[in-house]
């Protein structure tokens, strides 16, 4: 399936999400008020229909927070959720309902998404309880014996009658996409979920996943630390930084040419099976970790890690999103001399 | 190169109410000195046991059997008495940071009490001395004195990783066992780590046992591999032999590669394994990998395909490879 530029399912603008922390009464009176949290700190993009987006970044970037966000499983603080051309930001609790069934998650750990106790049939069985799809029990397995033909679980009718457990991770990762896929979605959204699963399976289950896109002509939105299987697996990425989209455009344009240095660094971070080339991870540039949310550097949030930083990157207010062309976006004010 | 570690018939088995689960049945290699040997393969098939083994503690109900010889320096560390492994082998000679253990630091302790802790269990020293050597080893790690006062939680994963990599090294061992050292760390952090570990090979002349199931930083970092499968060794060469242009010779490592996605290139469709590894208790007949293999043959399912070496140092079970 072709993908049309300006068919946008899914536009998130200037999206923000702001923890406040408890604190006790007495903090409140005496004024002492502890930090915010700025988990995630206006972001927007764009994901186009029939495309595998990844959002990329490392732990305390906020990829996790955002795909929470697009799944409605948190309420924003600010910015807007458009999807298919209708505000869902503030819906009711009824269009919120529906809205999730259109846009549904496959979660990183299979084996904890899944009630040991349940047959393979009932976990499949329950989206379609909750939401409401009609039909007698007959009609409810022939829907599941569609979704577990659609992850290729032959015989389907066999797998039906077992249990979480009897299942190796690949198949329970087959398990957990048929248990979105049953309600005829638009979109999935992916947090990790090949992270937990074995090396020889984890191209098995992108294999799957992808093909299931392409069948069905679903969108994607794919949340992953793992620049590698990003590269393979989405069409476009964005990657993050402490709440912010620091880089974004198409993946092999992006990982080829990065032009943001926290992006060039995740890629010189990577090892690469080649020979005549060990000791591939050269002496960083980059040092220390990546500061807390609570304390957002101001500026660049970058610069205090950025080895190319100038006064002006801390000084001056923080660089928006530019567009090289092509597409092609990023947040560093001094990327041509770098 | 000096030998350092030779390995001999290894069997390993876990002995449950169902029947004895062959985690590592006759597994050989051996470790030169200031040598990185890579161990690789998919989850079960023997890595960690091996590692365990190497320190002579395999956890219940596993049991190292007769016959099985583990010649560290010269001797035969199963000969020894347990008192004296205790005492003399494990941490002085052979230490190990363990998966996930830097999530394993007792959090009511803060650091140094916990590092102190080693030193107290063996060497004679007053707490002064002690201090003084800990904060030594912080700054190899890269690690500032003031962290001896803080509590595990009030640090990152990967000044965790430094803490345990820190203790692993305190009683100058000559073979540090590395179990997914990485594994929970983001890239940046893990290419910090990495770079670290390379640094301490050289200032101790260390040799390194290494860990993971990632290919790509098993090629970074080691100086041979070894590639396991369902308890044996499928594959054993040199980073050039399995990561060269040549490729590798056993089936299974060559899958390995292919499944593995690589940043640098872009592949348009990974293969991978079908099925999954086996029942250990009752391995298939024959070669143990050959119902997953594609390049399988009747000989495959009768007979087990012995370790031969096939060029100097290539060592490669498979009855495709024969000479």
């Amino acid at each position: 399936m072709s993908i049309d530029k300006n068919d946008v399912i899914l536009e998130i603008k200037d999206l923000k999400k702001h923890f406040a922390p408890h604190q006790s009464l007495a903090q409140t009176l005496t004024g002492k008020n502890r930090k915010v949290v700025k988990a995630v700190d206006g972001i927007s993009f764009d994901i186009r229909r029939g495309e595998i987006f990844g959002l990329i970044g490392e732990s305390g970037s906020g990829k996790t927070t955002t795909g929470k966000l697009v799944m409605k499983l948190i309420d924003p603080t600010s910015g807007t959720i458009v999807f298919n051309g209708e505000d869902v930001t503030n819906s009711d609790k009824a269009r919120t309902h529906a809205y999730r069934r259109q846009v549904q998650m496959i979660f990183q750990d299979p084996y904890a998404s899944m009630n040991p106790r349940f047959k393979i049939k009932d976990v499949l069985e329950e989206p379609l309880i909750i939401h409401k799809i009609p039909g007698d029990h007959v009609a409810h397995e022939n829907m599941i014996i569609k979704a577990l033909t659609e992850v290729k679980l032959n015989p389907p009718e066999e797998f039906m009658g077992r249990y979480p457990h009897m299942l190796s991770g690949g198949q329970r990762q087959r398990v957990a996409t048929a248990r979105t896929l049953i309600l005829n979605p638009m979109m999935l959204v992916a947090d990790e979920p090949v992270s937990m699963i074995d090396l020889s399976t984890r191209a098995e289950i992108l294999h799957m996943m992808k093909d299931v896109q392409r069948d069905l002509g679903l969108t994607y939105l794919y949340i992953t630390h793992d620049l590698s299987t990003a590269r393979y697996f989405t069409d476009r990425i964005a990657v993050m930084y402490l709440g912010r989209i620091v880089e974004m455009g198409d993946a092999d344009d992006v990982i080829d040419n990065p032009l943001h240095p926290y992006t060039k660094a995740l890629i010189d971070a990577v090892p690469e099976p080649e020979t005549g080339k060990v000791d591939v991870i050269k002496e960083l540039p980059i040092s220390g970790e990546i500061p807390s949310p609570a304390n957002i550097p101001p500026g660049c949030r970058f610069h205090t890690r950025c080895p190319y930083a100038k006064p002006e990157c801390s000084a001056e207010a923080e660089p928006e999103l530019m567009d090289v062309g092509n597409g092609h976006f990023h947040a560093c004010r001094r990327y041509k001399e770098i | 190169m000096e030998k350092l570690l030779e390995v001999k018939n290894l069997r390993l088995y876990y002995h449950t109410s169902k029947g004895a689960v062959r985690a590592l049945d006759d597994v050989s290699f051996d470790l030169r000195k200031g040598e990185t040997l890579g161990l690789v393969g998919e989850s079960g098939c023997g890595k960690t046991t091996t590692g365990v083994a190497l320190l002579k503690m395999p956890s219940p109900p596993g049991r190292i059997e007769e016959g099985s010889k583990i010649i560290l320096s010269g001797r035969d560390i199963m000969t020894l008495p347990e008192r004296e492994v205790r005492k003399n082998v494990r941490w002085e000679e052979v230490s190990m940071v363990f998966q996930g253990a830097m999530n394993c630091l007792t959090p009511v302790y803060t650091i140094g009490k916990q590092m102190l802790e080693t030193l107290h269990e063996h060497r004679d020293m007053d707490n002064k001395q002690a201090e003084e050597l800990i904060t030594e080893y912080l700054a190899l790690v890269g690690l500032p004195p003031e962290v001896m006062g803080r509590y595990p939680h009030e640090m990152s994963g990967g000044m965790k990783q430094r803490i345990v990599i820190a203790t692993a090294l305190f009683l100058k061992p000559k073979l540090v066992i590395l179990d997914e050292p990485t594994t929970a760390l983001d890239v940046i952090v893990q290419a910090q780590i990495i770079n670290l570990l390379k640094k301490l090979k050289k200032t101790f002349e260390l040799s390194f046992i290494f860990i993971t199931h990632d290919l790509s930083l098993e090629a970074e970092v080691s100086d041979r591999i070894c590639v396991m499968y369902a308890g044996k060794i499928a594959e054993l060469g040199t980073n050039q032999q399995i990561y060269g242009k040549q490729g590798p010779m056993h089936p299974y490592t060559e899958k390995l590669l292919q499944a593995t996605p690589l940043l640098r290139k872009k592949v348009d469709s990974l293969s991978y394994i079908p099925g999954t590894p086996p029942d250990l208790i009752d391995p298939p007949k024959g070669c143990r990998f050959h119902p997953r293999c594609h390049k399988v043959m009747d000989k495959c399912s009768q007979e087990e395909p012995p370790l031969l070496e096939i060029e100097p140092g290539h060592m490669v079970a498979c009855w495709r490879c024969g000479k």
